[in-house]
């Protein structure tokens, strides 16, 4: 009996495929492990291998046709067989609407579960239920991980075993809650530093839970990082805070570390502007305008509010806008259009001690900024000598689809300039 | 150890038993003084005299119901069937009187009847004498059906039958009656409802009876050179009593299962124990059950395409791979 081929499920993220190119025509004998043709897939392109022999009795979608993952793309059967009739076939989508894609307006960072974030839901929702073995469902239960999740490795993007003993035996995997809480021996006070408990999760720390496994997932993160001489930012930030003081008024404004970096990023961003741009699926998005977003802590969680157009403002603008916005997310009254859009992103945790670290991608971003702290330690100066310096560790986590090493060495190279010689600011 | 023949095997069980215990007796077409159509029973009729072994007409259906009386008051006959395709002219006897005996006689009667013979295709004799009849006997509560696969379980596994009290009937291959295999000297039998890991693997079950557990370690070793996979070969040699435990422990080892055997394939063996294994284990599943049986059709009589019909090595292979996609 003829067997109909659907669109496999090559990756955990995947809901539709592209069918890049038949390798087999109609009427053509084919056996196990021949390869068939070419799919890419929201990650790569991979190749298509028989896993019934006989003969292809039809091909329902032709090269270029993208198709969701279970739609059929080929009948295999015997030779004079009459091709089955898939039952409901889903219709080819148009390339625009089938690419899973990013929102014209980028998705908000930190409103709990919107209708807005609906939309990428509805498009993994085309996809057939997960297919897993009832082994890989047990394994998965045991090691408290979702099948869903997972790429399947078996025929048809099946979650077998193997799939589940590689999920549970990654790093990354190993975290969650269950066996760490067992391993850890209670106080001898018999009371611990907090109850077992698991602790329900509001819309603010789901959302970026999905957003971050979604952008460490999707997104190839490569990582840069640069040492700066502080020391020159710092007198200048002195000497700036001090005749803003002086003059009082309106403009009593203190600025702090971390606008001068702002303001140097969006700077560098109009320096080396491929950084400022976003995955959008099957092309790269420019942006003319530099929407810096940086992160601020919450007791419970953390969001990322947005300076707008931050290209075209001084550091006094930027300074007085990032204030208000902190103190807005202090309060909780960030409207989600504050939090939107942004096409680049930076993160501080200099005020933590921190000397350096990379931050994951606020997708779509193409690249999110990493601030250490200014540490006092001995440096070899220019004419080699051994001096007390003031040092700042940036790093730059880069999506690698966007950026490649080279366009983000000239971003952290511009940003070092900046900030070593921050008076270019002024040009 | 003595290496001997698997035919030289079942004779030797024979010889054995016919002296442990002057009841049993041996009765068939051609098993006296032609010394039996493949040889098994030769030189039985001389060493034992003819009040032991019988030669009978051409009729299976009166012959089996003289066994069949004969077990019911205490000999233990040995009937040789010159194929298990004749079975079915005694299909009366063989299930409903052997099999519902020692039932309808709330048992105060036993029928402890053996009966043998090849029960296999391969062989170019043609749809009418190349039946493999264990899924249907076994199907019938009262009877037991053994098959062996080499030389040691066809000596222990007769040895096992004549010694039974309830109707087993032993399904040889005449392909099988020239292989060679270690057969130890002292007596042992092989019990009934034991079945026998061939071969130690961890990646995939391969469950067979008969010939089909030749196959399969053939197949076992080419897809451990060729595709680095490690094959457990599990041998049922019973069919009923099935050893249900040796199957089970294996897929829950190895959580794929190939089941092969030289039936047909509806109704067959493997339905029954692929029904097993999804009820028992389905758990422990990674992929879903394969089966490799005889092509579904009259046994064909033209050799080569007889061939095809029957599982071989690289049908199995095949078949596994896709087990282990």
């Amino acid at each position: 009996m003829a067997e109909i081929i659907d669109m496999p499920k090559l990756s955990d993220t995947m809901s539709v495929g592209t069918l890049v190119k038949w390798n087999i025509k109609e009427g053509q004998v084919v056996a196990f492990g021949d390869i068939l043709g070419e799919i890419e897939t929201d990650k790569a392109t991979m190749e298509l291998s028989c896993t019934v022999p006989g003969t292809i009795l039809k091909l329902y979608a032709a090269a270029g046709a993208q198709l969701p993952v279970g739609a059929p793309i080929c009948a295999i059967g015997k030779k004079g067989e009459a091709a089955p009739e898939p039952t409901a076939a889903p219709a080819p989508k148009a390339p625009a609407s089938a690419v899973p894609a990013i929102p014209e307006k980028a998705e908000v960072s930190c409103v709990p579960a919107a209708p807005a974030s609906s939309g990428s839901v509805a498009s993994q929702s085309d996809a057939s239920r997960t297919k897993a073995s009832p082994y890989a469902k047990r394994m998965a239960e045991k090691a408290a991980l979702n099948v869903a999740s997972l790429a399947g490795s078996g025929p048809g993007g099946r979650v077998v075993g193997r799939d589940v003993a590689a999920a549970a035996s990654a790093p990354a995997a190993a975290t969650p809650s269950g066996p760490l809480n067992v391993a850890v021996a209670p106080p001898a006070d018999g009371k611990g530093i907090q109850p077992d408990a698991d602790v329900p999760v509001g819309g603010m720390r789901q959302t970026i839970a999905r957003r971050l496994l979604e952008s460490k997932i999707t997104a190839p993160h490569f990582y840069l990082e640069v040492e700066v001489d502080a020391a020159p930012l710092m007198a200048m930030r002195e000497s700036l805070n001090k005749r803003l003081a002086e003059a009082g008024g309106e403009a009593a404004i203190k600025l702090s570390v971390n606008d001068f970096i702002l303001k140097a990023s969006a700077e560098a961003l109009r320096r080396v502007p491929a950084v400022n741009a976003s995955w959008a699926g099957t092309s790269i998005r420019t942006h003319s305008a530099v929407h810096l977003s940086f992160g601020v802590a919450l007791e419970d969680g953390l969001v990322t509010p947005v300076i707008r157009d931050a290209h075209a403002k001084t550091l006094k603008d930027i300074a007085i806008e990032a204030k208000a916005l902190i103190g807005k997310a202090r309060s909780k009254k960030l409207t989600p259009n504050e939090m939107s859009g942004s096409t680049f992103t930076v993160t501080n945790l200099g005020m933590f001690g921190v000397t350096g670290f990379f931050g994951i991608i606020n997708v779509p971003n193409a690249a999110i900024l990493s601030v250490g702290a200014t540490i006092k330690k001995p440096v070899v100066d220019a004419h080699d000598r051994l001096v007390i310096g003031h040092r700042m560790v940036i790093g730059l986590s880069g999506d690698h689809r966007v950026v490649d090493g080279a366009n983000g060495a000239q971003f952290l190279q511009a940003l070092k300039q900046l900030l070593e010689e921050p008076a270019l600011m002024l040009i | 150890m003595a290496v001997i023949s698997y035919r030289e095997a079942l004779r030797a069980a024979m010889r054995e038993e016919l002296k442990r215990d002057d009841k049993v007796v041996i009765m068939g077409e051609e098993v006296a003084q032609f010394n039996g159509a493949y040889k098994v029973t030769e030189g039985l009729l001389k060493e034992f005299g003819p009040k032991r072994i019988v030669d009978t007409p051409i009729s299976e259906a009166g012959f089996i119901g003289l066994g069949i009386g004969a077990s019911m008051l205490g000999i233990r006959p040995v009937m040789e069937l010159m194929f298990w395709s004749f079975s079915y002219v005694a299909f009366d006897q063989i299930v409903n009187n052997a099999g519902n005996i020692r039932y309808m006689s709330g048992g105060l009667i036993n029928c402890p009847i053996v009966i043998r013979g090849p029960g296999n295709g391969g062989t170019n004799v043609g749809a009418t004498h190349s039946h493999t009849p264990e899924a249907i006997l076994a199907s019938h509560p009262g009877i037991k059906v053994v098959c062996p696969a080499t030389p040691y379980d066809a000596k222990g596994l007769l040895k096992a039958a004549i010694r039974d009290n309830d109707p087993v009937y032993v399904m040889e291959n005449t392909i099988l009656y020239n292989d060679k295999g270690e057969v130890p000297d002292e007596d042992y039998i092989v019990p009934l409802g034991v079945a026998d890991v061939k071969r130690v693997g961890a990646d995939l079950t391969i469950v067979a009876h008969g010939r089909a557990v030749i196959t399969s370690l053939k197949a076992a070793e080419i897809l451990e050179q060729e595709h680095g996979v490690s094959v457990e070969v599990v041998d049922l040699r019973s069919i009923r009593p099935l050893d249900e435990e040796t199957i089970l422990a294996s897929v829950r080892k190895t959580h794929r299962a190939l089941l092969v055997e030289e039936n047909k394939p509806f109704c067959g063996v493997d339905a029954q124990v692929a029904y097993l294994i999804q009820s028992k284990a389905f758990d422990e599943l990674d992929a879903p059950i394969h089966r490799v049986s005889s092509i579904d059709a009259p046994q064909i009589y033209c050799k080569r395409m007889e061939d095809q019909q029957l599982p071989d090595v690289n049908r199995v292979v095949r078949e596994a791979l896709k087990v282990l996609a």
